[in-house]
């Protein structure tokens, strides 16, 4: 498809990313940081929609907002927050973390501003249609999929970290 | 304001850097722990903007099939369904053990 109001759509888009971001680390309420972070992950899909990538797209829909925030939800409201609400939000070295992300945003603003002009100004298109063959084409094809092995290992990554997630709520290990 | 009109990769790149800042302040500062994960899913979504912003550039120098950075993305989001998985069961132990989700009362492994 030929973009439509690319520039409106992105500022749109990272927006409401940069402000949920911010409502994620700033509320007091564990479920309002869980609602904000929710619609990132969501406006973060449609930014993927627009880098020409309607797979990783879905699956951020699918696993991110409706699988690993579905979790996040439940563990609160499995815990009791009543106490934490009432407390201080922020620790001691809250000034310092501060300090610390300031200096690591300098140093990106320094590397961007130095290599702005390596990236190409203008962006192609891609064929959507094509894109889920291509990513299961380098997964899964016996001839072209240099990352079987890896796609093996991460299956064998989500059996470890079920056996452990369930050991780790048990009542008594 | 032709810069600014005019989406690059690099547009997607700064708004990636400052979702990881984001992540990286709520990491040092909240006490919270729930909300100390959802930051380290803020970091990963950052590092994943940058892999599919990066995968649009690849694709330019080598062809519409050259999808390397979309499939590292996808192995990042498997990642961090397990990283929640298991750092979600380590906070239901601790919450049992402590009756608190406050970062600063786990210092059990403190020396």
């Amino acid at each position: 498809m030929t973009p439509v109001a690319t520039p409106f759509f992105f500022y749109l888009l990272a927006g409401i990313m940069i402000i949920g971001g911010v409502l994620v680390i700033t509320r007091k309420n564990a479920v309002h940081s869980a609602l904000a972070l929710i619609s990132t992950l969501l406006a973060q899909a449609g930014l993927y929609l627009m880098l020409y990538a309607p797979f990783v797209a879905g699956v951020q829909i699918i696993l991110y907002a409706g699988g690993i925030m579905v979790l996040f939800l439940f563990v609160i409201m499995l815990i009791n927050l009543e106490r934490s609400i009432r407390e201080r939000q922020f620790n001691k070295q809250w000034l310092i973390g501060i300090v610390a992300a300031a200096a690591l945003g300098g140093l990106f603003i320094a590397v961007y501003t130095k290599g702005k002009t390596l990236f190409p100004a203008g962006r192609a298109t891609y064929a959507e249609s094509q894109n889920t063959q291509g990513v299961a084409s380098l997964l899964y094809d016996p001839h072209t999929g240099i990352y079987m092995f890896s796609f093996e290992i991460a299956s064998l990554l989500l059996l470890v970290a079920i056996i452990g997630a369930v050991v780790m709520a048990k009542k008594r290990i | 304001m032709d810069a600014l009109l005019n989406i690059s990769i690099l547009h997607y790149l700064v708004v990636g850097a400052a979702l990881f800042l984001l992540g990286v302040i709520g990491v040092l500062t909240r006490r919270n722990v729930v909300i100390v994960l959802m930051s380290i899913e803020l970091i990963l979504n950052a590092v994943n903007l940058n892999l599919v912003a990066f995968s649009h550039y690849w694709q330019g120098l080598h062809g519409p099939t050259a999808l390397h950075g979309q499939v590292f993305a996808i192995f990042v989001i498997t990642d961090a369904a397990a990283e929640a998985a298991v750092g979600l069961g380590i906070l239901i132990a601790f919450f049992r053990n402590k009756e608190t989700v406050n970062m600063d009362e786990v210092n059990l492994l403190k020396w």
